[in-house]
């Protein structure tokens, strides 16, 4: 794989950090969360910013803005040089005027980083009017021609959208177009793409590029994902618990890493290289899934709307012991199937068999005894356990609705923390004590409390950190060993798919397009569909394991079937 | 839109009726006789026995409530058991200074609270915010009445600056009118300045953290601008629940402020009404407080389309 090599060492120095400490604000003594950071960044140039969540990536990009949350961090120490303009000494009108001028930022959430109640139009015109004196004609035509640089289509009609009548990757153009409409000099990117799909992200990542081409940009790009590093940096730096702990040009990082740290990081990346096939198994399939149909909406009192077909005509089945992934975007269509199969909805047609009861069509009541052989685990596994409830409760309350003794679920918890591999005095505590990969394997636990035949795990490590998901991938490994469970995957990243399913099935718009072993679909995939998605996942030719490229690219461009 | 508005209003017709029977019912069901009250206690009981035939209070319960229905499909109230006039005469001449005094009421809590409500989110966790929040407290837990009696003695007994009591209509003059309403408005208030104060500085406090007000501010757009442009608009909806609930009660609950100022207004008709157990004007009053609840609802309901485009009926 090709990576950048452009040497900047003559080009200006755009921002420079020297010893940057940051602490919590009023306890000068307490454990910095930054801890002399030093960072150069010069024009043109991208730097990639990377490690896992608590690392400190973005409080430095914020410190850079002099947006620390007020009252909870502060600068202790050290210098942030933006062209020659102290930043941790402006005053807070100096620092707005800097900000969107000089400096400028954009965020990982488009949906939430934009005013849902302003036109995104005038969300944009609003930096012009604030730093501008530009007559108001003036001003909207810059904004419109903005919104053509960043390739947005309909400039007019979009103007006067609000957020959420758009979709991700226009919602970040949108971001991109007022970040960068004064021409800034520093453009900080915190996860910019990490909450979009991989044909949506190979996009903005590109125009981000374009942009920093046209206009000699310097970007601070602050990423956890080793694919987009390895697109994107011409820089990287790894910062380890607000220190950064090694710095390199791209190729020099990925191929010669110095430090364990990095090293660490590289391994956990899930690369494109499908697992090894598992054995078929002679047993009954678990779960079996025909002609499933799900169509939204179609009610309405004096309007009938449309109905939105999510799933259609989807057949699939899974023998004990095996891994279904669904890969697609969002919208595919691949969490309506697995809300469907667990039957928090309720498909419009077709046949879902499950230990071999047909459960379609049964009734709450019905199903009710049938609901312990089919448990899920959700992507966000604070929002899926009840904060009120310690976890001795959360794991107990199933096996006690389905007739277990008190003592016996409570032993039965005690063993299951061994198994996810956490302490057992982690019962008597709450959801908000442990971290995100905790809450996980605590979520985990709670599913296979129930002693499934069919575990549906929804997205569950997308939100996690690259080494603490591929632990949790390890984790379903073994539960799928020990028990025998029969999985289905959901998930939009194909690298994550690729690491544990022995199936894949790939969606588009609620139909099926590709149904396959992994390894075929993933290294010779027959619909276009599936190769884009393949073409799209970053850094898809490298083996970040193992320092160098993958032997076999999948699916190279334009492939054949 | 419309077919919402026009469902909402539909929709009012069942709540109505229930209201209706249930206050009819009450009403029959207290002790205490009207035609007792009206005759005074030297009467015989062949006198009350008259009475009751003429008001119609022999006929058997049924008979009443849809005579009492008829009525109300034909848009009449009925009469005053008591005074004998129309109720609906006697409402529309009460309804003014109690809606007078409720919207002077709302636009003073609006106007103080929703600021101080801002500026506490602003500064959380500062002695403004503490002062706010002191406040709040403060105006929660004091009644009414006495509120109403320290600002009497304060502003119109030690400082003259305005009557004690009374009412005058803004038809009479603008400053009769504010004059008059200002201390029992004030009054009102109190507890609603805390309560919308609080409102809006939990709902701002949660929007204050939200990723857009960071945009804004990497934007490098004024504090101000943050504040009420980006902040306040997604705040508004929570806020707009509570001065609806709050107007719709202030109509009904002006009671104690009507006779500590002496204002003719409904809370006052209400009271005398129950108090001579006056049947009719103890429905309309009720069934009135009902419909207003109902429309402001409404009302409310509708505004927050006004402030949150995702917000579509």
């Amino acid at each position: 794989m090709e990576f950048k090599s452009k040497d900047f060492s003559n080009a200006p120095r755009v921002l420079k950090i020297r010893k940057l400490k940051v602490g919590l604000t009023g306890r000068p003594n307490a454990a910095p969360v930054l801890d002399g950071i030093d960072l150069d960044i010069r024009a043109g140039e991208t730097h990639c910013l990377v490690g896992e969540s608590g690392s400190g990536k973005s409080v430095t990009s914020l410190a850079a803005m002099g947006l620390l949350p007020k009252g909870a961090l502060e600068v202790q120490g050290g210098l942030i040089d933006l062209e020659g303009f102290e930043i941790t000494s402006a005053s807070p009108s100096q620092m707005r005027e800097l900000r969107a001028r000089r400096i400028a930022m954009i965020f990982q959430e488009p949906m939430t980083a934009l005013n849902p109640v302003i036109r995104v139009g005038e969300q944009i015109l609003e930096v012009l009017n604030t730093h501008s004196d530009l007559s108001p004609s003036e001003a909207k035509k810059l904004t419109l021609d903005m919104m053509e640089q960043v390739h947005l289509p309909d400039v007019e009609r979009i103007y006067s959208a609000f957020p959420h009548q758009l979709s991700g990757g226009q919602r970040q153009r949108i971001m991109i177009a007022m970040a960068l409409i004064l021409d800034p000099d520093l453009l900080i990117a915190d996860e910019p793409t990490t909450a979009l799909d991989v044909t949506t992200q190979l996009q903005i990542l590109k125009l981000i590029a374009e942009m920093q081409e046209r206009h000699g940009t310097a970007v601070l790009f602050i990423t956890h994902d080793m694919g987009v590093v390895a697109e994107i940096a011409d820089t990287v730096s790894v910062m380890q618990k607000g220190r950064i702990v090694e710095r390199a040009p791209i190729r020099e990082l990925l191929t010669d890493p110095k430090e364990a740290y990095t090293r660490k990081l590289l391994t956990a990346v899930p690369n494109l290289a499908p697992r090894p096939a598992r054995g078929d198994v002679a047993e009954k399939d678990v779960v079996t899934v025909q002609g499933l149909d799900m169509a939204y909406g179609g009610g309405g009192f004096f309007r009938k709307s449309d109905r939105v077909k999510a799933a259609r005509d989807v057949n699939f089945s899974i023998p004990p012991g095996r891994t279904l992934g669904i890969v697609g975007e969002s919208g595919s269509g691949k969490s309506t199937v697995a809300r469907c199969i667990m039957r928090l909805i309720d498909p419009t047609a077709g046949k879902i068999t499950v230990a071999g009861t047909e459960i379609a069509r049964l009734s709450r009541r019905q199903l009710q005894p049938h609901r312990k052989h089919l448990q899920i685990v959700f992507q966000d596994p604070y929002r899926s356990l009840n904060p009120r409830w310690t976890v001795a409760r959360s794991l107990c309350e199933g096996p006690i609705n389905f007739g277990t003794s008190r003592d016996e679920a409570m032993t039965k918890a005690a063993e299951l923390m061994e198994l996810v591999d956490l302490p057992r005095d982690a019962l008597d505590r709450y959801p908000h004590q442990f971290s995100g990969g905790q809450r996980q394997r605590i979520a985990i636990a709670r599913a296979v409390a129930m002693k499934p035949d069919l575990l549906v795990a929804d997205e569950a490590v997308s939100a996690l950190d690259v080494s603490v998901q591929a632990q949790v991938l390890d984790l379903l490994d073994d539960i799928q060993e020990k028990f025998g469970v029969a999985m289905l995957f959901i998930t939009h990243d194909l690298r994550v798919a690729a690491q544990i399913c022995d199936d894949v099935l790939v969606m588009q718009k609620g139909f099926v397009v590709e149904h396959g072993p992994a390894g075929q679909v993933l290294s010779t995939p027959r619909h276009d569909y599936t190769r884009n998605l393949i073409n799209a996942a970053p850094g898809r030719n490298w083996d970040f394991s193992n320092y160098r490229a993958l032997d076999h690219a999948p699916a190279p461009k334009g492939a054949i079937a | 839109m419309f077919v919402y508005i026009l469902k909402r209003v539909l929709a009012t017709i069942p709540v109505m009726l229930i209201v209706a029977i249930f206050v009819f019912l009450l009403l029959r069901l207290t002790p205490g006789d009207p035609a007792a009250i009206l005759a005074g206690d030297a009467a015989t009981p062949a006198q009350l026995d008259r009475i009751r035939e003429r008001l119609g209070l022999n006929d058997p319960l049924l008979t009443q409530f849809f005579t009492w229905m008829g009525q109300l499909a034909r848009g009449d109230l009925g009469v005053s058991l008591l005074s004998n006039t129309s109720v609906a005469g006697m409402v529309a001449d009460r309804l003014g200074p109690t809606i007078n005094i409720a919207l002077m009421t709302i636009v003073i809590s609006v106007a103080l609270a929703v600021p101080m409500g801002v500026i506490a989110a602003w500064r959380h966790r500062t002695w403004v915010d503490f002062l706010v929040m002191s406040f709040s407290v403060l105006g929660f837990s004091v009644p009414v009445f006495v509120i109403g009696y320290i600002l009497i003695q304060i502003f119109a007994i030690e400082l003259r600056w305005v009557p004690v009591q009374g009412y005058k209509d803004p038809s009479e003059g603008f400053g009769a009118f504010f004059s008059r309403a200002i201390l029992p408005s004030l009054t009102l208030a109190t507890i609603y300045i805390a309560l919308i104060a609080r409102m809006t500085r939990a709902s701002m406090l949660e929007v204050l953290g939200e990723d857009y007000i960071r945009t804004a501010r990497a934007k490098g757009v004024r504090e101000n601008v943050v504040l009420f442009r980006h902040a306040l608009r997604n705040a508004a909806v929570p806020i707009l629940t509570i001065i609806g609930t709050g107007f719709a009660l202030l109509i009904s609950g002006v009671v104690v402020t009507e006779s500590v100022f002496n204002i003719p207004g409904i809370g006052r008709l209400t009271v005398d009404a129950i108090l001579a157990r006056d049947y009719p004007v103890i429905q309309a009053m009720i069934l009135l407080t009902a419909g207003i609840y109902v429309f402001v609802n409404l009302l409310v309901d509708v505004s927050y389309s006004l402030f949150d485009p995702r917000i579509r009926y």
